[in-house]
């Protein structure tokens, strides 16, 4: 019972019972296999992938996604109304200097395949900046060449599979380490900072790639009339082949006092987009309970109707000590 | 061995629903296609009755005895070699016609040869109790359980010599047992009553209304009989806790509701006879009302499979299909009908239409009866069943096929008016591709 496996991220030997790698304190995949439904709990499961008493299909491996590591968690839900999970998310921990990467992709629904590009683009966004700050790069330099990897690798799935339509996605990224907090865009997904004190100021870190967030800007309209418009979350940048030229947006901050950085798709942000709002909803629980934290934002955007798919990710700061691979109990 | 037919199941369904819904309809079509070549015809054991009506009516006219005995004569020539078999005699009671002492005699030159020197002999001279010939069919029948099971019934009269909930209680004991194909011969039958048996006996039913086809009929109904290969065939249904069913129709080669026929073998699973199987295809409507789920998810709202029952009690899985359901808040999707279930709704509507106009129009009820039967011309133009159509046009006169538009015949024959009845269940095909 006891086949060992490497660990994806440094190599190390790791028991198939590990949750994470004793190492480098890297997630070992997504949580464990639901057995049996899903929806009722019956254990019998068909030929076909049925539940054998209420005939639910076991739902699609990214219908939802629960992530806990370390000083990080996240999740990502289908919600009530999509019929598939287009949003993607990647965690990582940065083995020796405890620096956090959180990696979402939002797909565009109108796109073809927009799950395969979400989830080319965080796994590509998050191989990179893992390799390039384990370099010893700096967080905002690590960030755009993710970005670029992240464009390159969504523009590449028309190879595999042409089309008129080429799969498009969002991305947001966010490292987290013991001073700074670094975050990288294209689109609409969002990294906010939401201060542990309730006094100092939360905010939210990008500025949306969309249609009513550029008017805003350009001061052509205001906010209230801008998101009323039907064309409010019209991309006006992405990730694809059909993207032109892509240009990272990146921002750091170094935050004076502890906190916590939220990155989320518009799942959640239609939802509760006001940086104080989020932080009154996720504080304190989020310093010290990240997963709970994102559970709970999660049922929220659900309970008000979960019309997309919702992504969230939590990291407190400062981040918390690399693991030194003997808490195991 | 290898003689048994080769089962395919197709299901045809829209499986979207929109937010909320909960009725969920498919077509599932059985085709079962012979394993290569030209197939030794029923290697399968096989057992089979026929039953001849011998009340006094069957001299009147004359014609009616005498066609009788050709036609049984010709179904005996039809039996293979190996054949096992009997001939009742049908009046207020059932008698042994061959063998006469009883039991099923075994087919070859000579067992055929007496049973047709028996038949010649028979006379006609007594009442009608249906229910009383086929139980003692069942009593033939029994220890045959490795043979597939057939009789062929022909009568000429009302069933007036037991009563009605005698013969209810006959069909419900005898029902799955053996398959009964029915053939009323004349017009001094009734056809609600034959049609009853056939029904639940899972047979056809047809009318002769001319005595001289009955020697043809007796031939091709031998004949198909011979050519099945598996019995004992149940159409197994399993459904999602919580699920409703609806209904289980056959509804091709003709209308035949099974609903009330399930055989529960579990709370979730259900068997639905459906007798012998040659090489043949026939289509089924299955409706099941589930709980709603949400948006994207996928249900599995039924498992068709086809299940051959052996007299051991194990059960071998013939071919299955998947019926689903899947919510969507796209109501281009969830609002379409899938063409062959409404094809089909339309033919179990129609059979509807006729028969009670039919009812109508026996009762005096003329309105009602041009009514139903104007709608019954419209669907079957719709659907492009010709044979029903034509079937229809001899009891009234068509204006309009389109919006069925019609005016009843004044003069309409007996046997027109019969024929239309007993075939209303038939339906027509249609492309499924």
């Amino acid at each position: 019972m006891t086949t060992n496996l490497p660990c994806p991220d440094c190599g190390t030997d790791v028991s198939p019972d590990d949750q994470f790698c004793e190492a480098c304190g890297g997630g070992l995949g997504v949580q464990a296999p639901v057995d049996g439904c899903a929806a009722c709990g019956a254990t019998e499961i068909d030929q076909d992938g049925f539940c054998a008493r209420c005939g639910f299909r076991r739902p699609a491996a990214r219908d939802r996604i629960d992530l806990d590591l370390p000083g990080v968690a996240g999740v990502s839900d289908r919600g009530l109304r999509h019929e598939h999970n287009e949003d993607a998310i990647a965690v990582r921990r940065v083995d020796g200097c405890g620096e956090v990467v959180v990696v979402v992709s939002d797909g565009v629904s109108t796109s073809d395949n927009p799950e395969d590009a979400s989830a080319a683009a965080v796994e590509a966004a998050a191989d990179t900046l893992v390799a390039a700050l384990r370099e010893g790069d700096d967080p905002a330099r690590a960030t755009r060449s993710a970005v670029v990897a992240a464009a390159s690798a969504v523009a590449e799935l028309v190879r595999d599979k042409p089309s008129d339509n080429a799969p498009a996605c969002t991305i947001v990224s966010a490292v987290v380490s013991a001073d700074r907090v670094t975050v990288g865009w294209v689109g609409d997904s969002r990294a906010y900072w939401l201060d542990r004190d309730p006094d100092a100021p939360s905010s939210c870190l990008t500025i949306d790639d969309s249609w009513a967030t550029q008017m805003v800007a350009a001061g052509l309209a205001d906010e209230e009339t801008a998101f009323a418009d039907s064309r409010a979350h019209a991309l006006t940048a992405w990730l694809g082949a059909d993207a032109g030229e892509v240009r990272p947006h990146t921002i750091t901050v170094r935050p004076t006092g502890p906190g916590v950085v939220l990155v989320c798709s518009d799942g959640l942000w239609n939802y509760l987009w006001d940086a104080d709002s989020l932080a009154a909803q996720t504080l304190p629980l989020a310093m010290t309970a990240p997963l709970a934290s994102a559970r709970a934002l999660t049922r929220f955007a659900l309970e008000r109707g979960g019309h997309d798919n919702i992504t969230v990710a939590v990291v407190p700061f400062p981040p918390r000590p690399a693991s030194t691979g003997s808490t195991q109990e | 061995m290898s003689t048994s037919p080769e089962f395919r199941v197709d299901v045809y369904q829209n499986e979207y629903l929109p937010v909320g819904g909960r009725e969920v309809n498919a077509i599932v079509t059985v085709a079962a296609t012979g394993s290569g070549g030209a197939q030794a015809q029923g290697a399968a054991p096989a057992a089979e009755v026929i039953i001849v009506d011998c009340s006094g009516s069957m001299n009147y006219p004359p014609t009616k005895l005498r066609e009788a005995k050709r036609a049984t004569a010709a179904a005996i020539d039809t039996l293979r070699d190996g054949v096992r078999f009997a001939v009742i005699a049908g009046t207020e009671r059932a008698g042994m016609v061959y063998p006469r002492e009883g039991g099923l005699a075994v087919a070859d030159a000579r067992t055929r040869q007496r049973a047709k020197s028996s038949v010649a002999q028979l006379v006609a001279d007594g009442g009608t109790a249906i229910g009383r010939w086929l139980s003692l069919a069942d009593e033939l029948f029994r220890g045959q359980d490795d043979a597939i099971r057939h009789a062929i019934l022909l009568t000429d009269g009302r069933n007036e010599h037991e009563s009605p909930a005698a013969l209810e209680q006959t069909l419900a004991a005898c029902h799955g047992r053996f398959v009964v194909d029915c053939r009323g011969v004349g017009t001094d039958w009734v056809v609600d009553e034959l049609r009853k048996v056939a029904n639940a006996m899972l047979g056809t039913v047809d009318i002769v209304a001319d005595p001289v086809g009955l020697e043809a009929d007796f031939q091709a109904m031998t004949a198909t009989a011979m050519g099945k290969s598996v019995g004992d065939v149940r159409l197994r249904l399993w459904t999602p806790q919580g699920a409703t069913i609806r209904f289980v129709k056959q509804a091709e080669p003709t209308v035949l509701d099974l609903t009330g026929r399930r055989i529960a073998t579990s709370a979730q699973v259900g068997d639905y006879p459906t007798g012998a199987w040659g090489t043949e295809s026939r289509d089924y409507h299955v409706c099941v009302e589930v709980n709603p789920a949400k948006v994207g998810d996928v249900m599995l709202a039924g498992r068709v499979s086809l299940v051959s029952v052996s007299p051991d009690g194990r059960d071998e899985v013939l071919g299955q299909g998947l019926v689903k359901a899947t919510w969507t808040e796209d109501t281009a999707r969830s609002t379409k009908i899938h063409p062959v279930v409404a094809h089909y709704t339309g033919q179990a509507e129609l059979a509807e239409a006729i028969q009670e106009g039919l009812e109508a129009r026996r009762v005096g009820d003329l309105d009602t009866a041009t009514a139903k039967l104007g709608r019954a011309v419209a669907l079957a133009a719709r659907s492009g069943n010709t044979d029903t159509a034509t079937l229809l046009a001899k009891v009234v006169d068509v204006d309009d096929p389109v919006t069925g538009r019609v005016r009843l015949k004044t003069k309409v024959s007996q046997a027109d008016a019969m024929t239309l009845d007993t075939r209303s269940t038939k339906t027509s095909r249609v492309r499924k591709s």
